[in-house]
């Protein structure tokens, strides 16, 4: 033993306490890795993910020569008791010129609900180029029993945008809101409890 | 040397009773616990794969509903895992790292004593989630041993918390069994063992060990997540409140890649152990094996999406996963070369270890070759969650890590019993495994190219006769395990004595011990030249 323990460049608290911090470190890194994650889609528009509020102090060139064609998809969560849709299937823009469009919802259930609204634009590359000014995707939204709402949406589309894309598609998801999971938990409408109910 | 071992054998101060096994301290009885533990979890876990496969013996619904095969599928593959491979490694570690680096016992006996007896409590807390959903109390954890949310946090059963909390327990487990390793290795070699001079099997391990430490906690930090997002009202992986469930899946595989070569790196190991013993020459290309190993682990952390192929990445995210997944090959490559190079020209024997040994060699490289076909990236999209899949990480894992830690049972227990197993009974089992294995996941490989999915209770009716082929070849397996069993508690209770060097060929510290091994190995540091 009094070889070994002289050989011994380290000892054995010592390296303990180093791997316990990388230990520590890296279940950190696990959390880090969340904001990391978003941080890299908006840099890299990736995922499709579309950033938050655009402002123009001045007013875009517009692009005359090219029309880019944006399809509307509307879709809701499984539970949401919502009816949901674009007043229109698709436009034709210049690149540049801002463009308000409407989707309507309506609550077809007997509550009132906080839903939000999450946008994904495909293909993934083009969200760094769509850019929205005004959502009904930057707030909340809640509808009372029976309620039914426009929700406009104006956008414009960056004339950087490459060549090669021609159609984009911008799809919303309608989610329940966690702001009222507890009213609803009642009326098996959010995703738990329908599945405890199955 | 072996007298000065022997002279000290007789004041073993073995703790009795229960005592011995709830408070030991020693490297071997710790040990010995943790491959008695695998192997009940292995059994276990089999049972669950057979329930499986009796199920899938014919298109329709036979045995078991759906939601419950949704339950073995998730519960064989989490035991199998977490329960039996792992466990089983450590148990290696603990047994054989201080004989093979001249060290009297693990750098951190007390903490070795915890890692293992976290094990019982999370594998408990885990089946009793499976005993509650056969006694008809609610479903056990259903989502896939991969839990991807929202499968495990939304629309997770009630046991998925404790699903967490095990998976916890065995991350602790598995990161203060690595702390343990690493202090041995640094502070107990043997006057005179530089790092390129240790055995194959303890550089393995020392790599995994690192592996370990840096990615059980990232693990833990996913299981973390989604406990606060099924019960404190988080959105790490919920878009109703601005999560992503992707993200899931990167951190969950950030964690997962580097975890299957945590499952295979000791493996080669044990493999680059056995094969020199049985051909009579030392292990060919040394120091490329170590670097290969290394290079292997490096790699682990970047390669995680070529999992997640079909989530929709951009091309070039594709083409960055496919071809850092295809460098692995490379070093891979070197390890089986070395291998067979190493045979070469040997005087061979085939005794049961190096039956799994060269088994081993063979069909992990079939699994190999497998997964450079998955990580094809357009390729990728016709076999992902296929049965293809399944055949590939059957053939690494089953046939690969199982194969090895059967070879090292037969290649080390003579050391740990001091009596020679039965080596007729050995044969017999080698060949009736090795054959069903084939039978059991080959066919798995035509059924996934032609279409049929993984982790679903039914199949269309073309899938039919390879499906009852894999059921026929599980059965045999399963069955062959338990004459595994039967040698291995035959070979504790008595027999032939065993040699203290075993194997004609055998080299390295552990054989200059007495068989069996003393209660504490060396006391006294050999010199190593």
């Amino acid at each position: 033993m009094s070889v070994q323990t002289k050989k011994q460049t380290t000892d054995n608290p010592k390296i303990i306490g180093r791997l316990l911090l990388v230990v520590v470190a890296m279940f950190g890194f696990g959390f880090a890795l969340v904001p990391l994650y978003d941080v890299f889609c908006d840099v890299t528009g990736l995922n499709g993910k579309t950033g938050d509020k655009v402002n123009f102090e001045t007013a875009p060139t517009v692009d005359e020569s090219r029309l880019v064609k944006i399809t509307f998809l509307a879709s809701l969560n499984e539970s949401m008791p919502w009816e949901f849709k674009p007043q229109q299937n698709f436009i034709e823009v210049h690149p540049g010129k801002p463009t308000t469009i409407n989707y309507i919802a309506k609550n077809i259930s007997s509550k009132s609900i906080v839903g939000n609204a999450v946008p994904s634009v495909s293909p993934g590359l083009a969200a760094a180029y769509f850019q929205k000014t005004e959502c009904f995707c930057f707030t909340q939204q809640e509808l009372k029993a029976g309620e039914e709402k426009i929700m406009p949406v104006t956008f414009i589309v960056d004339s950087e945008l490459s060549d090669e894309i021609n159609e984009i598609a911008l799809s919303y998801t309608f989610f329940i809101s966690k702001q009222n999971n507890e009213d609803l938990a009642d009326n098996n409408l959010t995703a738990k409890s329908i599945n405890t109910f199955k | 040397m072996n007298a000065v071992v022997e002279e000290h054998h007789d004041h073993d101060h073995k703790p009795t009773g229960i005592g011995r096994w709830l408070f030991s301290t020693n490297h071997k009885d710790i040990g010995s616990m943790y491959l008695w533990f695998a192997f009940t979890m292995f059994f276990i876990g089999g049972a669950l794969a057979l329930l499986i496969r009796a199920e899938l013996f014919q298109p329709g619904m036979q045995i078991v509903e759906p939601e419950f095969f949704n339950q073995l599928t998730t519960l064989h593959g989490l035991i199998m895992v977490f329960g039996v491979i792992m466990p089983a490694f450590v148990g290696l570690a603990n047994w054989q790292l201080p004989m093979m680096i001249g060290a009297p016992d693990m750098a951190l006996p007390r903490m070795n004593n915890w890692s293992f007896w976290l094990l019982p409590g999370a594998f408990g807390l885990l089946l009793a989630s499976l005993v509650m959903s056969l006694m008809g109390l609610g479903s056990a954890p259903n989502f896939g041993w991969t839990f991807y949310a929202p499968l495990s946090t939304t629309y997770g059963p009630d046991s998925t918390d404790y699903f967490i909390f095990s998976v916890h327990l065995m991350g602790i487990s598995s990161v203060m069994g690595a702390i343990n390793v690493i202090a041995t290795i640094m502070n107990l070699r043997a006057p005179g063992m530089t790092y390129m001079k240790m055995p194959i099997f303890v550089w393995t391990w020392f790599i995994t060990a690192y592996l370990l430490i840096a990615v059980m906690p990232v693990l833990a930090g996913v299981v973390t997540m989604m406990l606060t997002d099924r019960n404190f009202g988080t959105s790490f992986f919920d878009a109703a409140g601005g999560g992503d469930p992707v993200m899931f899946q990167h951190v969950f595989w950030f964690f997962g890649h580097p975890e299957v070569y945590i499952m295979i790196l000791p493996a080669f190991g044990i493999i680059s152990s056995i094969v020199p013993t049985f051909s009579r020459k030392p292990l060919f290309g040394y120091s490329s094996m170590v670097y290969a190993t290394a290079s292997i682990a490096f790699l682990s952390f970047i390669v995680w999406a070529h999992h997640m192929f079909t989530t929709g990445m951009p091309v070039a995210g594709e083409l960055f996963f496919m071809y850092s997944t295809m460098l692995i090959a490379i070093p891979t490559g070197v390890k089986v070369f070395n291998w067979i190079s190493t045979m070469w020209r040997g005087a061979l024997t085939f005794e049961t270890p190096m039956l799994f040994a060269i088994a081993f060699i063979f069909l992990f490289t079939m699994g190999g070759f497998t997964g450079l076909m998955l990580c094809i990236a357009p390729a990728d999209f016709q076999y992902h969650d296929t049965y293809f899949v399944v055949a590939h990480f059957h053939y690494v894992l089953v046939t690969g890590a199982a194969f090895s830690i059967m070879a090292a049972v037969y290649f080390w227990l003579p050391k740990w019993t001091g009596n020679m197993y039965d080596e007729k009974l050995g044969k017999l089992h080698f060949w009736l495994t090795c054959i069903s294995a084939n039978v059991l996941f080959f066919p798995m490989h035509f059924i996934g190219l032609a279409g049929m999915p993984r982790r679903i209770p039914d199949y269309a009716l073309q899938f039919a006769e390879f499906n009852q082929i894999a059921s026929v070849g599980a059965f045999v397996f399963g069955f062959s395990q338990l004459i595994f069993l039967y040698v291995v508690i035959k070979c504790v209770r008595g027999g032939e004595k065993a040699t203290d060097k075993v194997w004609e060929g055998a080299h390295g510290l552990e054989f200059d011990l007495p068989s069996p091994a003393p209660f504490h190995s060396y006391t006294t540091p050999p010199v190593v030249k």
